[in-house]
């Protein structure tokens, strides 16, 4: 029974991975672009919850109101201002912009709010639970995490395959120069994957936020957990990032049951399988974001 | 009228200039072959033109509009669509996708889903696949179909004919007829002398990034041709140069 309550936990863990990592896959996609900053951007989603909370208080929960729309917004102009101008700059730009980008908004978190641990309260959802069996409980937060990840991400592909947008999308992800040769502004484009890739890494960054404690320096490990789910399940596929983040999700979870202390090492080593034995990826026989 | 006009436009590939200074232009309802060797600068000609390579030197007058700084996707919008070299169909895609993405500018006009599957019923029948399992023909066709699909006043085609069977080069140069019949212009880039003579009403021929001859179809002698496609006489049966 243990290990299907670690399975069920690794699950309910891996929706949250999915969501982190799915803008991450989307950006990629559409215009070759590896956001080093990605893990950071959720965090800083994290950080402008807490202000919002300090100032207007309240349940942490009404903040996704106003930092999806913020965090969207962000990385309409992100793109516009900092990421087009990086891609025109060759392969290595968009590398190191975002890597700096990760730097800068690690030291301006350190330097606001201090190094220290901190965490969204949301009250008693966060220790609530709901009995399965006699011996598995499923916490209510976790729960609700997973549900809201995987409509986020059944309904990102429902966006891609059933919207002119979304479409426009795949085709640039597909082929760039036929793209624009369609009449397909690559600069809107590419502007709207990263607007969503800010908004879901936001939801994400939140809801990792009222899991555990967070600190300014939390988006690394987060994009690493990102980067694995992503690349477990196949690149630039969304089912792939959902079925990467269960699979991570699960083997973290399994290797904290065999020993506490091994559960990231567990998640590393599947990744590093995969990227060893089936380097494109669980999913990735046709490029789901193009179907 | 004239629909296109190119003044004094030079093209750059870094040092390389793979078009020298060129004047040219194109009147409404007529089809224009562009002929030349590999390498001659006929899609450096049509990348100056949709939009890809921006000219050093000289304008581009589209419409009487000077359109030398616009962006592809934009032309499009205005109405010049190119067909590229080799296709470049969204190979992921499916076949119908392909075509909905050509709409993209929701410019208005006679050619719809319906209408391209009309014209090339095979297509309609691997609406459904993705394009990348298709046939080189069907390809070719998906891919002059997506073009339609913007409503283009100037379609340019990039060697439709390019590694083709004859049977499949005549249907796709059968409909080019029934698309003029629609009042676009066309700017048909050819290796294919034959096929492309037969529908223009005018033809340049291209040798080393300058024009060398031009003139009516009919006009053209074989021999004249192939002295401006290989820069030296050679007889009419003699095969490619390069
Ligand atoms: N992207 C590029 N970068 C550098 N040089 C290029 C590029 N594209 C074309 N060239 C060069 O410019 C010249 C003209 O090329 P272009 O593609 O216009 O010829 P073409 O007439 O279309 O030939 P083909 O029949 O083989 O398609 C050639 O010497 C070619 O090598
Ligand atoms: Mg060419």
């Amino acid at each position: 029974m243990i290990w299907v309550n670690a399975v069920i936990q690794g699950l309910l863990l891996g929706g949250l991975y999915a969501i982190f990592a799915c803008g991450l896959s989307l950006m990629f996609g559409v215009m070759r672009l590896v956001n080093l900053a990605h893990g950071d951007m959720g965090v800083l989603a994290a950080y402008f919850s807490i202000i919002l909370i300090e100032h207007l208080g309240g349940n942490p929960l009404w903040t996704f109101a106003a930092v999806i729309p913020v965090a969207a917004l962000v990385g309409y102009f992100l793109q516009r201002l900092l990421f087009d101008r990086a891609l025109d700059g060759g392969e290595l730009s968009p590398l190191l912009v975002t890597f700096g980008l990760s730097i800068i908004i690690e030291n301006l978190l350190q330097q606001t709010f201090g190094a220290n641990d901190q965490s969204l309260n949301i009250g008693a959802l966060s220790y609530q639970s709901w009995k399965v069996t006699t011996d598995v409980y499923v916490g209510r937060l976790n729960v609700i995490i997973f549900v809201i990840a995987v409509i986020v991400i059944i309904g990102l592909q429902l966006f891609l395959s059933k919207t002119r947008t979304g479409l426009a999308l795949r085709a640039t992800a597909d082929n760039r120069r036929a793209a624009s040769l369609s009449g397909i502004n690559p600069k809107r484009t590419r502007s709207i994957a990263t607007a969503i890739a800010l908004a879901t890494v936001a939801i994400g960054g939140l809801f990792l936020a009222m899991r555990t404690s967070f600190a300014p320096t939390s988006g690394s490990s987060d994009l690493l957990f990102a980067f694995e789910a992503v690349i477990i399940g196949g690149l630039g596929s969304l089912w792939g990032t959902l079925i990467g983040g269960f699979a991570l999700g699960v083997a973290q979870t399994i290797g904290s049951q065999i020993n506490p202390a091994d559960g990231i090492l567990i998640g590393d080593l599947v990744f590093l399988a995969v990227l060893a034995f089936r380097p494109q990826g669980l999913l990735s026989l046709r490029s789901v974001i193009a179907r | 009228m004239t629909l296109l006009q190119l003044e004094g436009v030079t093209g750059y590939y870094g040092h390389l200039q793979a078009l020298q200074e060129l004047n040219l232009s194109v009147n409404r309802g007529e089809i224009l072959a562009v002929l030349g060797a590999n390498g001659a600068g006929k899609s450096t000609l049509l990348s100056l033109i949709s939009g890809e390579l921006h000219p050093r030197e000289g304008r581009v007058f589209y419409q009487d509009k000077d359109i030398t700084q616009l962006a592809p996707h934009l032309r499009v919008r205005e109405g010049i669509a190119l067909v590229p070299e080799g296709r470049h169909l969204f190979g992921t895609l499916s076949v119908e996708d392909n075509l909905r993405s050509g709409a993209s500018t929701r410019r208005r006009g006679t050619w719809s889903l319906d209408a391209v599957y009309e014209l090339f019923p095979f297509v309609a029948a691997r609406r459904k696949h993705r394009a990348a399992v298709l046939s080189g023909g069907e390809q070719q066709a998906v891919a002059i179909g997506r073009a339609l699909m913007s409503n283009p006043s100037l379609l340019l085609l990039d060697e439709v004919s390019l590694g083709l069977a004859p049977v499949i080069i005549r249907d796709l140069y059968a409909a080019l007829g029934r698309i003029t019949a629609e009042g676009t212009t066309l700017l048909v880039v050819e290796q294919n002398i034959t096929e492309a003579l037969s529908v223009a009403n005018y033809a340049i021929c291209l040798l080393e990034g300058r024009v060398v001859l031009e003139g009516k179809p009919e006009s053209l002698s074989q021999r004249e041709i192939s002295q401006a496609y290989f820069g030296h006489d050679l007889g009419p049966s003699s095969k490619a140069a390069s």
